[in-house]
């Protein structure tokens, strides 16, 4: 028998609030199964199971908000025998008692006029966090709502106040204070991961001249579906650079630096209205250029509908951060515990770059390593975004 | 299709691909990356799905030319009016 808990979420996620169950007692599950959902400030996130096995029982009910570590269910190993009677208490209520302090007023608690969700049958309730905000101002549960987005994602046109219009109360948490909670997590997980990650910092300016003229060449006369884009290029660098480095790729627990052979690449990905989500594409260092871009794609378009899955949330090795086409010239990030590093990136645009003892007009990005002093030093830094810009000098090879 | 037939099918895609947005609040002078704060990933979403649409593989070099939703439409009319155009 096994404790299925509440995953964590990512470093500046605590709580979730559960709004759907997908399985019951009795079910089969697998690794990797999706059982149910929880309701978070960035969106809906797929809450999966890592255990084979029966489930044996269903330890927190809809509605709750609950911490990183909460049982969620027990699941019996098939084979085992089904337990006689439960001993233990449903645990959700005991560690609710300890909800992380980085929660001051817990935003996710239903507005006091709000009736419980109800038992749904619908896979999946994946709703933007717009839509999730407006729903929670006009007090309607999500459930009652038919979604239109992707794979049937609650979107904000979807919810329309009802007819006999209830006046918004001043209980109701607003848009405000719904980025405002956000506001607050990514704080305290940023005040944390200062304070205990020694901090340093290496920045390098790539030449993008050679990816620049291979994209074009690449992209000319390719239909949308197939274009690559910048950021392709730049993340899957940055992955290969970090499963040759191995001091920059895994987790650092309470028993030191954990390397991981595999690469994890989380992607930032900024929230309309301010905040971030940084999920994690799986073996990032593997996946061809054209899958990597289809993997990222896929991905802001499940970030917009509030569609991640609890693996994204917590897998990521390392993660990366681009301010996209068009904007500023760098950006010096905070690095994600448990992860020791974070790379970010300036806007690609051209630069005046020295070649031959001339100075020249060249396409080029500036990358930023941030890294932690635990595992690594700037010498190793310098060696890692040499990889990547390596790397940019070769874009066919990518 | 008309003007305003155009503008509809564009702003239902746009807010499929960005469903956080509301069809009701987006100007048509509204720019896509600067005022609706969709990243480079998000427009080629875009791309592909209004190509799936209006069958007009926008190029990346007329990308500016779709950057609002009123030169989005002037854009996908003038697209889709040629006779020589896919099926429009």
């Amino acid at each position: 028998m096994s404790v299925f808990t509440m995953p964590s979420l990512g470093a500046d996620m605590e709580a979730g609030k559960l709004v759907e169950w997908l399985v019951k007692p009795g079910d089969q599950v697998r690794h990797g199964d999706v059982v149910a959902v929880v309701e978070t400030q960035k969106g809906a996130i797929e809450i999966e199971v890592f255990d084979d096995g029966i489930v044996e029982r269903l330890d927190a009910e809809l509605g709750q908000t609950l911490p990183v570590g909460a049982a969620l269910a027990e699941i019996r190993s098939i084979g085992e025998a089904a337990a006689a009677a439960p001993a233990a208490q449903p645990a959700a209520e005991v560690v609710e008692a300890r909800m992380p302090a980085a929660a001051p007023t817990p935003v996710l608690t239903p507005a006091p006029t709000a009736s419980p969700p109800k038992q749904r049958v619908a896979a999946g309730l994946g709703a933007s966090p717009a839509a999730r905000a407006r729903a929670a101002e006009l007090g309607i549960d999500l459930a009652d709502i038919k979604g239109s987005g992707p794979g049937g994602a609650i979107v904000l046109a979807d919810v329309t106040a009802p007819a006999t219009e209830p006046a918004p109360t001043s209980a109701a948490p607003d848009r405000g204070a719904f980025i405002a909670e956000m506001r607050r997590a990514i704080a305290a997980a940023m005040t944390r991961s200062k304070r205990e990650i020694p901090h340093y910092y290496v920045t390098h300016t790539v030449d993008l001249g050679a990816a620049m003229a291979w994209l074009d060449a690449v992209n000319a006369g390719r239909p949308p579906e197939e274009r690559l884009l910048m950021g392709a290029l730049l993340m899957k660098a940055v992955a290969l650079a970090a499963a040759s480095e191995a001091a920059f790729n895994g987790h650092f627990g309470p028993e030191g630096f954990h390397p991981t052979e595999r690469v994890h690449l989380g992607l930032a990905v900024a929230l309309r209205g301010g905040g971030l989500v940084a999920p994690a594409i799986l073996d990032a260092d593997r996946l061809s250029l054209a899958a990597l871009m289809g993997a990222m794609r896929d991905l802001t378009a499940r970030v917009r509908a509030g569609r991640l899955r609890s693996s994204e949330m917590n897998m990521a090795t390392l993660t990366y951060s681009g301010l996209g086409e068009t904007g500023v010239e760098s950006m010096a990030g905070i690095i994600v515990p448990p992860q020791v590093a974070l790379v970010t990136s300036g806007a690609p645009q051209p630069m005046a770059l020295v070649r031959d003892g001339a100075v020249v007009a060249r396409p080029a990005v500036t990358f930023t390593l941030a890294a932690d002093h635990r595992v690594s030093d700037g010498r190793l830094g310098a060696r890692f975004l040499s990889e990547i810009d390596q790397r940019l000098q070769s874009p066919e090879a990518l | 299709m008309t003007h305003d037939e155009i503008r509809r099918a564009f702003l239902e895609e746009l807010t499929h691909v960005a469903p956080d947005l509301d069809a009701a609040t987006i100007g048509g002078g509204d720019h896509l990356q600067d005022d609706l704060e969709l990243d480079s990933m998000d427009i080629l979403n875009l791309v592909i799905a209004l190509n799936a649409r209006f069958g007009v593989a926008i190029p990346e070099a007329d990308y500016r030319r779709i950057a609002t939703p009123d030169l989005a439409v002037a854009y996908l009319a003038e697209k889709t009016a040629k006779p020589a155009g896919t099926g429009g």
